[in-house]
């Protein structure tokens, strides 16, 4: 198993190339789907009734 | 069977398709990347002259392909885009976008690491090194360029006349290692003659080069499924599609 990883000693090429396009994969996959739920949300939000009046004094409690 | 193409030219018949074909091909990527790595990192020999720093090519080919190919498609969109008007070909450009810059940056990255042991160097500026870096470059103005502009149907034709007049890079990168004799070799594998490696190591390209295909495929129309909940927002047919109730994830 050592000897895998050592990748007959470019273990330090090897595994930037392969971890980078892993990393970069793995942030893209959750980029979209942040993206999609935004989406969704911001669909949600103007489809249903607007939401209930609240008092001003407790939305300056709650920001957002 | 004749298919009415011009029928997904609508996002409201191309939306539920889209969900679809993104899960299923997003498996199929899975399923094929994994295989490929164990080809790629276990059962292909190491190399004579190389010795494993050669199994970078297992992700550098396949992504610096899909980043050539992901651009001529986006280009294709834009053309699309101006010639018929249509909004689903501005939202594939759209889509296409990022995923093709994250191609070109793996192909870049990739590359560096490849190059530092078997050429002594990390970058240099070769022909195809440099035409890929535009490459990269294209596809992060394609993204700025768009989100300078605020309205959205202006961004796309921009958008497309950018993509178009930048598809001449395109051949540029593909032909750089026979135009210019710099540092990147030639090509290994070719339409015409039989590959020049070990037949394992051709299948493992092959595999990964699937995998790519799949995963861009299935990431790019996940996104625009995203794409055209943001922008058809208010046009009234999404509500019947997504079951909101559900977390929309229809």
């Amino acid at each position: 198993m050592a000897q895998f990883f050592a990748m007959g000693g470019y273990a330090w090429y090897v595994w930037m190339a392969y971890g980078f396009a892993a990393v970069a994969i793995g942030v893209e996959i959750a980029f979209v789907r942040a993206r999609r739920k935004r989406a969704f949300d911001a669909l949600r939000m103007s489809v249903e009734s607007p939401p209930p009046r609240t008092p001003p004094i407790m939305r300056a409690e709650s920001p957002r | 069977m004749l298919i009415n193409w011009f029928r997904f030219s609508s996002p409201v018949s191309f939306y539920p398709l889209a969900g679809s074909w993104s899960y299923a091909l997003g498996a199929l990527a899975a399923l094929l990347a994994g295989a490929g790595l164990v080809v790629g990192l276990w059962i292909a020999p190491t190399d004579a002259t190389q010795g494993d720093a050669y199994r970078i090519i297992f992700i550098h080919v396949p992504a610096a392909w899909m980043a050539m190919f992901i651009y001529l498609v986006m280009a294709g969109w834009s053309a699309a885009t101006l010639g018929f008007n249509t909004r689903l070909s501005a939202m594939m450009a759209q889509a296409l976008a990022p995923t093709g810059a994250l191609m070109a940056a793996i192909a870049l990255w990739t590359g560096a690491f490849w190059g530092r042991p078997t050429w002594g160097t990390y970058w240099a500026w070769d022909a195809r090194m440099t035409s890929t870096l535009i490459l990269l470059f294209l596809y992060l103005g394609v993204i700025a360029l768009r989100s300078a502009i605020e309205d959205p149907r202006r961004a796309d034709r921009a958008c497309a006349v950018l993509a178009l007049v930048g598809a001449v890079n395109v051949p540029i990168i593909y032909f750089s290692v026979q135009w210019w004799n710099t540092l990147h070799q030639g090509s290994s594998i070719s339409f015409t003659a039989a590959p020049k490696m070990a037949m394992t190591m051709f299948a493992g390209i092959l595999i990964m080069t699937a995998a790519a295909w799949c995963y861009t495929i299935a990431i790019v129309l996940a996104r625009v499924q995203a794409i055209i909940v943001e922008r058809e927002r208010g046009a009234g047919w999404l509500e019947s599609l997504i079951d909101l109730r559900a977390g929309g994830n229809a």
